[in-house]
């Protein structure tokens, strides 16, 4: 029962010999919510998906809720990174978020009106119930992004992964987007968010990842939150955090 | 009229019509899969790819479903595998493999059979479809009609969203490669009516056409097997009038609708887009 939600054990993942993420160990407990954070390229998406076993590690063990990730899968939503969609995809909003209850669906089942309640429920916690029938390429970037969100409740999950959420999205989407993740915490749920931005990152999490290919810093955002630690991550990236007021 | 008569008459004019309205039909229902996802060249290799597997079925004589089958899996097979353990991209991937799997079934039915049989495979000869023909892609038809509506849930989540069908536990590898096969059945059963130089224009063209008139994936999914019908038919009956070659007519018959719906598609058409521009432009003056 006590089960850690994420419990990682020296992961290293490369891409033809290259190494993106070297080393992490690390472990989290479940109702937080768990910000990733390191400049561009610092191997963010890749620890995700390795986490999530959708591409191959070279080395380290997973667990989540101590069971291994096939066995999890069902427990698990992941929301991917904005550019990897394609917006033109003959899908309604409805339809899109409908996808959220394919993986408690069994084989040869269609969604029926129940699914569609839940789905149009999902939708309407996301504020986004009148744009139903609308194609979603026809939404503003944070429309979208809570449109995927609303999917990713419809799913159920116990934990949740979002892959730089708030990229392209305006403030009043990212509030909303925010006071929902909160209360998925709330309810003993675990999220976990990539952010590439350092801004609001004190105001939004409860636990920060630090990663720069290893992991630099992790804990409570308090401890992380310190100038040398955000350096190191950032190396060379000063400018930037002079801008942020770090 | 003379070829509705004709069609009531003649029962070599039946089995084309009936075969080449099964071709219209499930190149217009995978055909909506392959342009979402992407594979407009992957249709176009595969399709090309059945040729060597053919040849051999007939040096063997077995049923040429099955060499074409396994030729078109197989080149399927080859196109990933060099992509995913090489820097080479997948387009160029697909490029090196099927030509040479076409040119290795050229070479084979050559060294075979009469330059005739060649042309009807690569161009097809739908007014000779006889009646074992019909029935294969009679049956073919069904099997991929089948199977699109069962998996309908695992092929509409992999096109749209891959990553999060991975995520939830789906094998999507495997599911690639189902599509695959189905994609190698389609052209299998449309070597008669299109040959396999053309069949890559049955699934793109129709599909491409309904992706213009529409939001939803399962309406695309009609309203393409519909187009491909239509197409089917006009083509046949120019093949048949004016002694054109069954093949090309359906395509360029295809063409045609595709055109139309490009000009005059409600939400996605040239025209439409233009007036609307236009008449916006003019509000504002
Ligand atoms: N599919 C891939 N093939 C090869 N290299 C990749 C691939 N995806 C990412 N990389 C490389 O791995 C590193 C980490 O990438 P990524 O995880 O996308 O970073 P982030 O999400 O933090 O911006 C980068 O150097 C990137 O170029
Ligand atoms: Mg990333």
């Amino acid at each position: 029962m006590h089960h850690p939600a994420i419990s990682i054990k020296d992961l290293h993942v490369s891409y033809y010999g290259n190494e993106a993420v070297k080393g992490i160990s690390l472990s989290v407990q479940p109702g937080n919510l768990i910000g990733i954070i390191g400049p561009n390229g610092a191997g963010k998406s890749t620890f995700l998906k390795a986490v999530l076993n959708l591409i191959p590690k070279d080395k380290g063990t997973i667990h989540l809720f101590g069971s291994s990730i096939q066995e999890a899968r069902r427990k698990i939503a992941y929301v991917p990174q904005r550019n990897d969609i394609d917006w033109d995809f003959p899908i309604t909003v409805l339809d899109a978020v409908l996808l959220g209850t394919y993986p408690n669906l069994k084989l040869f089942r269609r969604p029926g009106k129940k699914e569609k309640i839940w789905a149009l429920e999902c939708l309407d916690r996301v504020g986004m119930k009148d744009f139903s029938k609308r194609q979603i390429g026809e939404l503003s970037g944070g429309q979208q992004q809570r449109v995927f969100l609303a999917r990713a409740l419809a799913q159920k999950a116990d934990m949740f992964f979002l892959d730089e959420p708030f990229v392209g999205v305006d403030v009043s989407s990212e509030e909303t987007i925010v006071k929902i993740l909160k209360e998925l915490c709330w309810h003993g749920k675990t999220v976990v968010v990539v952010h590439h931005d350092l801004s609001k990152a004190e105001e939004y999490f409860d636990q920060l990842i630090l990663l720069n290919k290893e992991l630099v810093d992790f804990g409570p955002v308090s401890e992380v939150f310190r100038t040398e630690t955000i350096a190191k991550a950032y190396q060379g990236q000063f400018a930037f955090m002079k801008e942020i007021g770090v | 009229m003379e070829f509705i008569e004709a069609v009531f008459q003649y029962e070599f004019l039946q089995k084309a019509l009936l075969t080449s309205i099964m071709v219209g039909i499930i190149c217009g229902v995978i055909g909506c899969f392959i342009i979402l996802r992407g594979m407009a060249l992957m249709g176009d290799a595969i399709s090309h790819a059945v040729l060597p597997g053919v040849a051999i079925s007939y040096m063997l004589g077995i049923n040429f479903f099955f060499g074409a089958v396994f030729s078109g899996v197989l080149t399927a097979i080859a196109i990933g595998f060099v992509s995913q353990n090489s820097r080479i991209k997948h387009d160029t991937s697909i490029g090196i493999m099927f030509t040479a799997a076409f040119a290795a079934g050229i070479i084979i039915i050559t060294l075979l059979k009469s330059s005739t049989d060649l042309y009807h495979i690569l161009f097809g000869n739908v007014l000779a479809v006889r009646s074992s023909d019909m029935w294969i892609t009679m049956g073919i038809g069904l099997v991929v009609l089948a199977a699109v509506y069962l998996f309908y849930k695992e092929l509409l989540v992999t096109s749209f969203d891959e990553t999060m069908g991975a995520a939830y536990g789906l094998p999507v590898r495997m599911i690639h490669y189902f599509l695959m096969t189905l994609l190698t059945m389609v052209t299998v059963a449309s070597l008669q009516t299109v040959g396999i130089v053309l069949v890559v224009a049955m699934l793109i063209t129709p599909a491409a056409a309904a992706y213009l008139l529409t939001d939803r994936l399962s309406i695309m999914i009609f309203l393409a097997a519909g187009i491909g019908v239509i197409s089917s038919i006009t083509g046949l009956y120019f093949s048949f009038t004016y002694n054109l070659a069954s093949g090309a007519a359906i395509v360029l018959a295809a063409t045609a609708l595709f055109i139309l719906v490009f000009l005059f598609s409600p939400k996605h058409g040239l025209l439409w887009k233009m007036l609307k521009v236009r008449k916006k432009r003019a509000s504002l003056v």
